[in-house]
């Protein structure tokens, strides 16, 4: 017969304790997903109200009228984050490829570290910087002043990803292509990093993702504008300021045009993280 | 098949007083011996006696590593192979080499794994028939010729390790390093290397690392033996003709070897 | 031996080249973010010097620029932020890393992380429509009947101030806290659990007093790169922190944070000392961001570098 004060099992609470403890746990996961959930659920609530075609396809209409669209947003980003994607690709990989196969020493960890350190300075400071580069010498604004401080947030995230792609291809692939007498050159561009190619789109893909929602530098460089812009050396109208500056003003239409806007973007946003993460690798092995 | 002379060059290739380090560690010291032309050199031994690490310096992919050290002479046709003033690249194109395991380029179909080495200026008129030369020479061909743009990675085991080899002969060689090519193969794709071996043999120097007495016995006209002391260096013990190293060793220490007392 | 084709030999130089100046290039433009942002603030630098971080009072009519109520609303915004996202966030990284099976901590890690992933501006625009009007009626006084004996939760309620940016900050920053103390918790090895367990702890208490005080140091890096996150947050705090410049001692009192100054009055200045002075905004907030970062860095590389 089982001695019951001997092995009970809930001696002094403990078991009550840790259920407790497990709970709340849980309760601080499950809560931190459904905050997802409830803006995800929230903007497409409002946002479906707003979003059709004509909003899809038309310009804004001056203040006062109701109605318009955001197209012009639309395409305007769609060229600032392109323009930026060509600028911090080749220089972003070509680094991640430096730090993999031939930075040693000192020399590669301080560009880790600067790289490092990048990825958390705030997007208004890289404006701004973008800003006294592009836009006070030549005393205008322009959607490249954009993509310039669009490819200096991508930069961190590319360099990161495209190192680890180039690394985790297996040595001996690295050692077949060295011992046939290749150049380095076709070694690395032919071989390692094509092998490496779907682990770098990923990283390229949640970098795009990462700017085509931000909003603070889009202030003082692409500024925004109510006609059709396709002139990068102009201001150009972005999606994320459109949505800005409806949210903050006292109108009810542009309100919902603001939801409408902010639906798109969030879609946009999340489908090109979901699309990096499983289409193109399988999601990362966390320890 | 009738035997005929030898077209390619019988090269000399030697290495004297070679000692290779990682670091500050010392993985092989004081080898010196002669590679025969158009031969099958065995090196055998127990794990961790370094033959790999010596195979490796033959074509200069040892020093690829953080902070791996020759020192020493390693010899192709009288030039000393680490002379700063001969590119590691050009070397590797003299002197190629089969990995344990097979290691087809992933992105690349079967073709375009034979004709990677090849240098650029290559005309792709001409690249047809090395693809077909070099897959007959590694046996390959019939298997393959019907599916040359099919990934390198589809083919079995023994076939990927067959279009190594092919790889390898395109860029041609005077010299063939092979690390255990055989150890992650069924028996009868290593029957097939083996017999790949021999006749490759005529044409090329082959030096090949293996764990398997009965293929060095087997396969090569040299064998080589070594050991690694309690210093941890590994040192060539003995080498002569296989035949008589497996009847009449001449250090004990090979004889326990081959005996099956250790390793 | 055959040397090289000189044309190999020249491309594998250029090759080189090129990747070797990527980088330098890189590096080149980290050192020009610091030299441009200098450059941009030096007048309001040798106008004001080192008075700009504590003068109370940010007036742009009369050309007064002191940096004190933004420095103090991003300070209490931020902390804010910390204490709550930290407090869910911890105790979310046990849960995933530890007590959640398999086949549910991945989506749930996932979905967290997607937190991330959603843009500042419709942060703020949740907060300004949903957040604000309920923190107006009802969290604000609800809290202000329970704890309205403290002067943090005394003063008018607008819906916009310290308190809602230091929720949707709070929000924004989860994930950074999550992910990186899951990781840092998961990287705690095995066998330190099972000592505890074979002391005779439950999990739960070998979690609380073995793993985590291990992860101690993990955890707090990834607090204070969340807190550098939360530094510079613009768009979000902006839309609903209120935007005024002063000092008071209500967490429902509207604020001013460095950044959301910056986004609201750049495209206004009129003056070139306006235009430097808002410039040494955006240096101190690179200053501050950098440092921040750099210290978080090392305690991770601590952590993790013993793995």
């Amino acid at each position: 017969m089982i001695n019951k004060d001997v092995w009970d099992k809930n001696r002094g609470g403990r078991k009550t304790r840790s259920a407790i403890g497990v709970f709340l746990t849980g309760l601080c996961a499950s809560l931190a997903a459904l905050a997802l959930l409830a803006v995800l659920g929230y903007v497409i609530y409002q946002g479906a109200r707003a979003v059709n075609p004509a909003f899809l396809t038309q310009l804004p209409k001056p203040v006062g009228e109701t109605g318009g669209g955001v197209a012009n947003g639309i395409v305007g980003s769609l060229i600032t984050v392109a323009l930026a994607t060509l600028i911090a690709t080749p220089l972003g990989v070509l680094t991640g490829i430096f730090l993999a196969l031939f930075g040693r020493g000192m020399v590669a960890e301080s560009v880790r570290f600067l790289s490092d350190v990048l990825s958390g300075i705030p997007s208004i400071a890289i404006g701004l910087f973008a800003y006294t580069l592009l836009v006070a010498p030549f005393k205008h604004f322009s959607g490249v002043s954009a993509s310039v401080a669009f490819a200096v947030l991508m930069l961190p995230l590319i360099i990161r990803t495209s190192e680890e792609a180039v690394r985790s291809v297996p040595q001996t692939i690295r050692e077949g292509a060295l011992a046939l007498g290749m150049s380095v050159y076709r070694s690395t561009m032919q071989v390692i990093v094509p092998a490496a190619r779907p682990a770098i789109i990923t990283g390229l893909l949640l970098s795009i993702a990462r700017v085509a929602g931000e909003t603070a530098p889009l202030l003082f460089t692409a500024f925004g504008s109510p006609f059709w812009t396709v002139n990068p050396t102009q201001p150009m109208a972005q999606l994320p300021l459109q949505i800005f500056n409806y949210a903050i003003s006292p109108y009810e239409d542009w309100h919902r045009q603001a939801w409408g806007g902010a639906m798109i973007l969030i879609l946009a946003v999340l489908v090109l993280n979901i699309t990096a993460r499983f289409v193109f690798a399988a999601p990362k092995n966390r320890q | 098949m009738t035997t005929s002379a030898p077209s390619r060059k019988a090269t000399s290739f030697r290495v004297d007083d070679l000692a290779a380090f990682y670091g500050s560690r010392q993985a092989i010291g004081g080898v010196t011996m002669d590679f025969a032309p158009h031969a099958v050199t065995a090196l055998m031994g127990p794990s961790g006696c370094g033959k790999t690490t010596l195979l490796r310096c033959l074509n200069r992919i040892h020093e690829i590593l953080p902070k791996a050290r020759v020192e020493g002479k390693v010899s192709l046709d009288g030039e000393d192979v680490y002379d700063s003033g001969i590119s590691a690249i050009e070397l590797r194109r003299r002197v190629g080499m089969v990995f344990q395991r097979a290691n087809p380029f992933p992105t690349m179909s079967i073709a375009g794994n034979v004709t990677a080495g090849l240098l650029s200026d290559v005309p792709n008129s001409a690249r047809a028939q090395i693809v077909e030369k070099a897959l007959r020479g590694a046996a390959l061909w019939d298997e393959v010729k019907d599916k040359l743009n099919q990934p390198g990675t589809s083919l079995s085991g023994g076939q990927q390790q067959r279009l190594c080899i092919a790889r390898a002969l395109a860029v041609e060689p005077e010299v063939l390093l092979m690390d255990e090519p055989t150890s992650s193969l069924d028996p009868i794709s290593t029957a097939s290397v083996e017999d790949l071996m021999e006749s490759l043999a005529k044409e090329y120097t082959i030096v090949v690392v293996t764990h398997n007495m009965q293929q060095a016995a087997r396969v090569s006209n040299y064998s080589a033996f070594m050991l690694s002391g309690e210093d941890g260096i590994g040192h060539l013990i003995e080498m002569s003709e296989t035949r008589q190293m497996f009847t009449k060793p001449t250090d004990p220490r090979t004889e326990d070897y081959i005996t099956g007392r250790f390793g | 031996m055959r040397r090289r084709a000189d044309s190999a030999r020249r491309s594998d130089a250029f090759f080189l080249f090129c990747v070797y100046a990527a980088a330098a290039f890189f590096v080149v433009i980290v050192a020009a973010l610091f030299v441009m942002l200098t450059k941009g603030s030096w007048l309001s630098l040798q106008t004001f010097g080192l008075k700009f971080l504590w003068t109370s009072e940010w007036n742009p009519v009369n050309n007064t620029f002191g940096a004190l109520p933004l420095i103090f609303g991003t300070v209490v915004s931020s902390l804010i932020a910390i204490v709550l996202a930290g407090l869910v966030g911890i105790l979310a990284a046990t849960f995933l890393a530890d007590f959640a099976p398999r086949w549910m901590a991945r989506p749930l890690s996932f979905t967290i992380e997607l937190l991330a992933a959603v843009p500042s501006v419709v942060y703020g625009l949740w907060g300004l429509f949903v957040l604000a009007p309920l923190i107006r009626s009802y969290i604000g006084p609800a809290l202000q009947k329970t704890l309205g004996f403290l002067p943090l939760f005394q003063g008018p309620i607008y819906g916009v101030g310290l308190l809602t940016a230091g929720i949707i900050l709070a929000i924004m920053i989860l994930p950074t806290v999550t992910a990186i103390s899951r990781d840092v918790i998961a990287a705690i090895p095995e066998d330190q659990r099972e000592a505890g367990m074979s002391l005779g702890a439950t999990k739960w208490e070998t979690i609380r007093s073995v793993v985590l005080p291990a992860a101690r140091t993990g955890i707090f890096g990834a607090l204070i790169l969340a807190l550098g996150r939360a530094v510079g947050e613009t768009i979000a705090v902006t839309m609903v922190i209120g935007n005024r410049p002063v000092i008071s001692a209500s967490l429902f009192a509207p604020s001013y944070t460095l950044a959301s100054v910056i986004a609201n009055e750049f495209t206004e200045a009129t003056s070139d000392l306006y235009l430097s002075a808002l410039i040494e905004l955006g240096l101190l907030l690179f200053v501050v961001s950098f440092l921040i970062n750099a210290m978080a860095r090392l305690m991770m590389w601590t952590v993790f570098r013993d793995k």
